[in-house]
């Protein structure tokens, strides 16, 4: 059956019929020819309809009745009644080596796939891994509910433990809840901006530009520009969280535009006709239909932003500083983030535990808080992840059938 | 009560180009009125401009009169917003709020129009809404169900529901039944002579025995050419335009000869 292209033709010259006839009938799709059951009389009249745009060819003398253009074979006629090219479908079907060489394909394939997909998964296994081996000796509830005041060397504090993140968890949530604030209302403004109000004006192409532009900012751009900012606003050296939280808004705002733009980009317009039908206004269509639809991408768009900009470390450095204690005030004065914490640890080498050291004393105590501190911002990342997740649930549209 | 509507002169833009061209028609209240004509005519851009959704389409604009008993609905302080209260619209592919239960469906109109209505209302609002879109037996177990869990033809149900639960004048149809099977399309057709009593329909239908068996007025648009306006053919009681219609055009195209 699947062979040569003559074999293969449905139908074909059983009767006599030419593959055009065959084809011509099935064009002819117009409600009119349908309707009528003297569709085929017609649309090969050429005398009955306006002739198409379709170049007449010389093989097309303008009487040829339907009879000779079913049975003369090769020059049928469109429903427009113009000439249709013949085409030999026969080349196009598939033959039965195309056949095994898409299948060898299908295989190789599948296999280089499952392959880059393994390769993909090793760098991520093992960093996991390995945080979570280097992470977990330092890892318990001391560390988790102290800081880093009256540590000194390598030498244990007084409740036993050897300092604790509990000051850098707080200033990486801050700060990270503070650059949330600042960049999703403006982040999902400006996408609502783009795709109801702009209708691609060039307003709207400068702002898709300059966000393109925004999200290749080199994070350290973005700390420097926030410090610079509240250097100017507040006075010179200002350093607190809220500055961090700005330098991360920059790098945020990029992607919340973009995962937004496209999450409300596919919200069908039947929807928003279906509102404004009702008599909604546009407004009330945007925040009740539109972005309710679009609600659980954006929320997972938000989520991978935030997980983006948390472990950032140059900006957070520069903006928002380090200090051994807990400071809970965004606004003013040094916050110690996550991953400042850790790049200080880590830079600060072995500490020095000298013949008037503690009993416990450990000399690589800082790598080990490093680590500790690094498992427990991936986990801050994990966390949210699911958190996202589990909004998307909640807030998920049907689908339909 | 349903409203009249006169159109007079009306041409319709988008951008520059004139899709329908020197539409004049009165469409009777409480009575249906079927739109036919050949595909790209016209048909659903004359239908939008009478609740001015062809608006949304960034550059259409019409110029000419649609009054909506006696009032011209392109006035110049005429809200648009304020017109679609009054004319409601179903579409050809059935489009329930994806979000939302069958009953916020129904309620969305005056929901989203921050309306609040205490719940008993509602609840009797919603029974009313359903029970004219003559959905209401087979959903009325599962209100709080997601509108489009239901099959094609309910959903197309529930957008007619919606659209009654605002009590507009006037209800204008395009292709409500092109995406139906024959039980659904016949259930739609009972409802629409049902609904008669109380608006003003505009149906625009491919589907001439359609039009021959819901509507008491039929309009027939046609366009000379690819590329130039559409534009109304003539319009009469559904019988005349079927049985003896005035224009040879008209007679072709209810027979199926049309070229
Ligand atoms: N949004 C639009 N922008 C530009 N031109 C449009 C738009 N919608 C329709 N048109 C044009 O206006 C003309 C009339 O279109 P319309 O959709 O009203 O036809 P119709 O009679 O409803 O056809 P159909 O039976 O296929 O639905 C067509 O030439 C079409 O190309
Ligand atoms: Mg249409």
């Amino acid at each position: 059956m699947m062979g040569r292209a003559d074999e293969t033709w449905p139908g074909s010259n059983k009767d006599g019929e030419t593959p055009m006839k065959d084809m011509r009938s099935r064009a002819s799709l117009s409600p009119v020819s349908s309707a009528g059951g003297s569709a085929s009389s017609t649309s090969v009249s050429p005398d009955s309809v306006s002739p198409g745009p379709v170049p007449a060819g010389p093989e097309t003398p303008g009487s040829e009745s339907p009879a000779t253009a079913a049975d003369g074979g090769g020059a049928g006629k469109g429903a427009d009644g113009g000439p249709l090219p013949v085409i030999d479908f026969g080349k196009f079907k598939p033959t039965r080596s195309s056949l095994r060489a898409r299948k060898r394909k299908n295989l190789i394939m599948t296999a280089l796939i499952v392959l880059s997909f393994l390769v993909a998964l090793i760098p991520l296994v093992s960093v996991l891994w390995v945080s979570l081996v280097n992470g977990v000796e330092r890892l318990n509830l001391d560390f988790l509910t102290h800081n880093m005041s009256g540590v000194v060397g390598g030498n244990p504090t007084a409740t036993g433990g050897y300092g604790g993140i509990l000051h850098a968890i707080i200033g990486t949530l801050e700060v990270t809840l503070g650059a949330m604030v600042i960049s999703i209302p403006i982040g999902v403004m400006c996408a609502v901006y783009l795709v109801e109000y702009s209708h691609g004006g060039r307003l709207a192409r400068a702002i898709s530009l300059l966000v393109d532009v925004m999200s290749g900012i080199p994070s350290i751009v973005a700390g420097l520009f926030a410090f610079s900012m509240f250097a100017t606003l507040v006075g010179p050296g200002t350093v607190n969280g809220f500055s961090g939280s700005v330098a991360l808004s920059l790098l945020m705002i990029p992607t919340v535009v973009k995962t937004s733009e496209d999450m409300l980009a596919v919200v069908p317009n039947d929807l928003r006709e279906a509102a404004y039908a009702l008599g909604v206004t546009q407004q009330r269509t945007i925040t009740r239909i539109v972005l309710r639809t679009a609600l659980p991408g954006i929320v997972s768009g938000t989520i991978l932003a935030i997980a983006r900009v948390i472990g950032e470390t140059a900006p957070l450095l520069i903006a928002s500083g380090f200090i051994a204690t807990t400071n809970p005030n965004l606004f003013s004065g040094r916050m110690t983030t996550l991953p400042v914490y850790v790049y200080n640890e880590y830079s600060e080498g072995l500490a020095v535990c000298g013949p008037g050291a503690a009993s416990g004393c450990l000399t690589d105590i800082r790598m080990q808080r490093a680590w500790a501190a690094a498992l427990v911002l991936i986990l801050i990342v994990l966390l949210l992840n699911l958190l996202g997740r589990l909004i998307s649930r909640i807030f998920s549209v049907q689908e339909a059938k | 009560m349903g409203q009249r509507i006169d159109i007079n002169h009306l041409n319709v833009y988008y951008g520059d180009f004139l899709a329908v061209q020197d539409i004049n028609m009165k469409i009777q209240a409480n009575k249906v009125t079927a739109f036919i004509g050949p595909s790209g005519c016209g048909k659903s851009t004359v239908l939008r401009t009478l609740d001015r959704m062809h608006e949304i389409t960034p550059g259409a604009h019409v110029e000419g009169q649609v009054l909506l008993e006696g009032r011209d609905l392109y006035g110049p302080d005429v809200d648009p917003v304020e017109v679609r209260r009054d004319v409601g619209m179903v579409f050809q592919r059935a489009n329930p709020f994806p979000t939302m239960s069958i009953r916020e469906n129904v309620l969305a109109g005056i929901r989203l129009n921050k309306k609040h209505i205490p719940k008993s209302d509602a609840d009797d609002l919603v029974e009313w809404a359903l029970r004219g879109a003559n959905l209401w037996k087979e959903v009325k177990d599962r209100l709080d169900k997601p509108g489009i869990g239901l099959s094609g033809g309910q959903q197309q149900r529930l957008c007619i529901a919606r659209a009654v639960a605002v009590h507009p004048q006037v209800l204008l149809m395009d292709e409500p039944c092109s995406a139906l099977d024959p039980i659904s399309t016949l259930a739609v057709e009972d409802l629409i002579n049902e609904l008669k009593q109380d608006y003003t329909i505009v149906i625009v239908t491919h589907n001439m025995q359609q039009a021959a068996r819901v509507s008491d007025y039929t309009a027939f648009f046609n366009l000379k050419a690819v590329g130039q306006p559409g534009h109304l053919v003539e319009m009469n009681d559904t019988t005349t335009i079927f049985s003896n219609p005035q224009e040879e055009d008209t007679e072709r195209y209810i027979s199926g000869r049309f070229g």
